[in-house]
């Protein structure tokens, strides 16, 4: 029953700087199962970052596979890519990356006017889904209006509002002080148990204890690859 | 999707109202300048047109005086060497369909105690055939008039107005030139202004022999102050100036390398000539003002680059989300594209408002056009896509993790 979403073969990223080519991810090999919760560690610079922009379809592989859906990303033209960062692929950023000119509900419903979806249809949904992340209140409001933890429920709300089945998130506690982490956690943790897959990028064990499974990097490669034990459950 | 990137487009404008409004003003100037321009520069052309029209075609004038003074001499007329006789063999010549023989003057006229100065015009009744000139209301003189001297009188819309107002009608009332009585026969119609210049309706027409004996009685019998003729046909003005020149040289037996005491100037010529100058003038007019639609392109396409880098992050976050590189390339296109129509909007509006100004203002005719303003929309519009897409190929082909590492 369980199928392969993202396989990623023989990966390797190379960046060129002034100094010359400077390798960050060498040979990754990793496959992730549709509805997995994967938590993504190592030291800083060790490349995980790198690695999920080359999962969200943000940058692409120096050599190597990735495949998503059983297609090969490599071949794909940038309107593609743009299509799946549009629509299977949410992603959620450490800085939260909202549109500061724009209101909460034109932020969240950015991905839907690129969908092109109608007006009223777009900010109906986004009001649904700011609603639901408890920003019932704050539609008109501008992100440097409210509080990080709040923004952040804003990038996800972001992240979720075309539905995608995949959902990316680069240290999205990073600036989060430790019970505004556990409840963004809890609305991963609520996605994950609804069908959703989950990769996440984290620096703290007990985020990295809400995932199913915790991938270790050390300089570019994958070093520990575990199934965490199924008792987080008390936590 | 198309009417949200508008409005986007507008958001973005509007976050900068200040920068927005300097370099749209560069499109309002560009703008105003060309309709500006081109007002001034069609309505210069159409007056021209008119007073052409208004003149009779294929027409020589004859003046009295040598032509190598350039007219300035022979411009007072008053070396008298020409000759009704003169005027009767220039009509004989065979390729000259009419001749009016003409004396001219300055005179105070007195209706009822309104005073009016005009130009007085004595001439013969085939001076209105050549120049295409009727009566408005009442009729003109006739040969009879001429020949017993008649004191009847034509007057120009301008002197009708001045002399009478609104409420009497002229004709058959007795007006006093130079103190003698002369009965109104005619008014004629509208000429409007010569393309020298001058009021053509600021005149009084009465026969030529009138004129001479009971007007400008200083004048030798005979002599006219100027011949208008009129050729068959444009085709044959060459030849029929050199024949009248010929003709009136050998009548004043003047030698073979003298210079001749007339000149022989050819209207159609010199009013082609000058429609054609104000047709170049028109044209330098407009392209000197597009050239600061020009340097408003530049100004719109320099703040779309500093736009783009300044917005870097955001185009990454976008790109991020979905947004196609096209989706990026239309919005910054789109708010040039803004900037530009935006600007050149208000620029018809401020160069319509210049142009009604400078008719107050100087009195200058002003033509608009609708060419004009579609003209002015057409290169504003691409002028905003020009410029504007240098600036947007650049954001859209950002690489989105770059963009969004752009601090
Ligand atoms: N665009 C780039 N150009 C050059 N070098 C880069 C670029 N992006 C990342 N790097 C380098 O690649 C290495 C890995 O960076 P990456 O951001 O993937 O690390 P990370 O594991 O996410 O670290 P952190 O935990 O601090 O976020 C770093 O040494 C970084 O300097
Ligand atoms: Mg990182």
């Amino acid at each position: 029953m369980t199928k392969k979403v993202i396989e990623i073969q023989g990966l390797y990223k190379d960046y060129n700087t002034a100094a010359g080519v400077f390798p960050v991810l060498k040979d990754v090999n990793l496959t992730i199962d549709h509805g997995d919760y994967v938590a993504i560690m190592g030291p800083s610079g060790s490349g995980k970052s790198t690695f999920m922009n080359i999962l969200g379809c943000l940058d692409r592989p120096t050599k190597g596979e990735y495949i998503l859906d059983g297609h090969s990303v490599k071949s794909l033209s940038s309107n593609e890519l743009a299509k799946l960062r549009n629509k299977t692929i949410g992603f959620v950023f450490q800085g939260f990356n909202l549109l500061a000119r724009s209101t909460l509900v034109e932020n969240v419903s950015l991905p839907l006017v690129y969908a092109e979806d109608q007006k009223e249809l777009r900010t109906k949904i986004a009001k649904n889904i700011l609603e639901r992340m408890g920003l019932g209140n704050y539609f008109d409001s501008k992100p440097s209006q409210i509080s990080g933890g709040q923004q952040q429920r804003v990038a996800i709300a972001r992240a979720l509002v075309n539905q995608p089945r995949i959902i990316l998130a680069d240290e999205p506690t990073g600036n989060l002080d430790s019970k505004t982490s556990d409840e963004i956690m809890k609305i991963f943790d609520e996605l994950n148990q609804i069908g959703n897959t989950i990769i996440i990028v984290t620096h703290e064990n007990d985020i990295a204890d809400h995932a199913s499974r915790q991938v270790r990097f050390l300089d570019g490669k994958i070093v520990e690859d575990r199934r965490n034990k199924k008792e987080k459950v008390e936590a | 999707m198309f009417f949200s990137m508008l409005s986007e487009a507008w958001h973005a404008m509007s976050a900068n109202r200040l920068r927005t409004f300097l370099t749209m003003l560069g499109m309002v100037i560009g703008v105003g300048a060309v309709i500006l321009m081109m007002a001034i520069g069609e309505g210069a052309q159409q007056s021209i047109k008119r007073s052409i029209d208004s003149m009779g075609s294929n027409l020589f004038v004859i003046l009295s005086g040598s032509s190598s003074t350039s007219g300035s001499r022979s411009g007072s007329g008053n070396s008298s060497a020409l000759n009704i006789n003169d005027a009767n063999a220039v009509g004989d010549l065979e390729d000259i369909a009419a001749i009016a023989p003409i004396s001219t003057g300055n005179a105070q006229i007195i209706f009822s105690g309104n005073n009016w100065n005009t130009s007085i015009i004595g001439t013969s009744p085939t001076y209105f055939s050549i120049r295409g000139w009727n009566v408005d209301s009442g009729e003109l003189f006739s040969d009879a008039d001429i020949r017993s001297a008649n004191r009847v009188a034509l007057i120009g819309k301008t002197v009708a107005e001045n002399l009478f107002g609104d409420d009497i009608d002229p004709i058959g009332k007795t007006i006093r030139i130079k103190k003698s009585p002369f009965m109104i026969l005619g008014v004629l119609e509208s000429k409007g202004q010569s393309f020298d210049g001058r009021d053509q309706d600021d005149t009084i027409i009465v026969p030529i022999t009138t004129a001479q004996r009971k007007l400008f009685g200083n004048q030798i019998p005979g002599s006219v102050r100027m011949i208008m003729a009129q050729a068959n046909s444009e085709k044959y003005m060459g030849v029929a100036e050199d024949a009248i020149n010929d003709l009136i040289r050998q009548r004043h037996n003047i030698r073979e390398n003298a210079e001749s005491d007339f000149s022989v100037r050819n209207l159609t010529a010199m009013a082609k000539t000058a429609s054609e100058t104000a047709k170049t003038m028109s044209m330098l007019l407009g392209a000197i003002a597009s050239i600061s639609l020009l340097v408003g392109g530049i100004g719109i396409m320099n703040i779309m680059l500093v736009s783009v880098t300044e917005r870097t992050r955001e185009i990454g976050i976008r790109m991020a989300i979905g947004a196609r590189e096209k989706d990026i390339l239309l919005q910054f296109l789109l708010e040039a594209c803004v900037i530009s129509i935006v600007g050149c909007v208000i620029g018809v509006a401020l160069g319509l408002g210049g142009a009604l100004l400078v008719k107050k203002m100087i009195g200058a005719e002003i033509l608009i056009s609708m060419q004009s303003i579609v003209l002015a929309f057409s290169v504003a519009a691409s002028v905003g896509v020009f410029f504007g897409y240098y600036p947007a190929s650049k954001a859209a082909k950002l690489h989105p993790i770059e963009a969004l590492r752009y601090q």
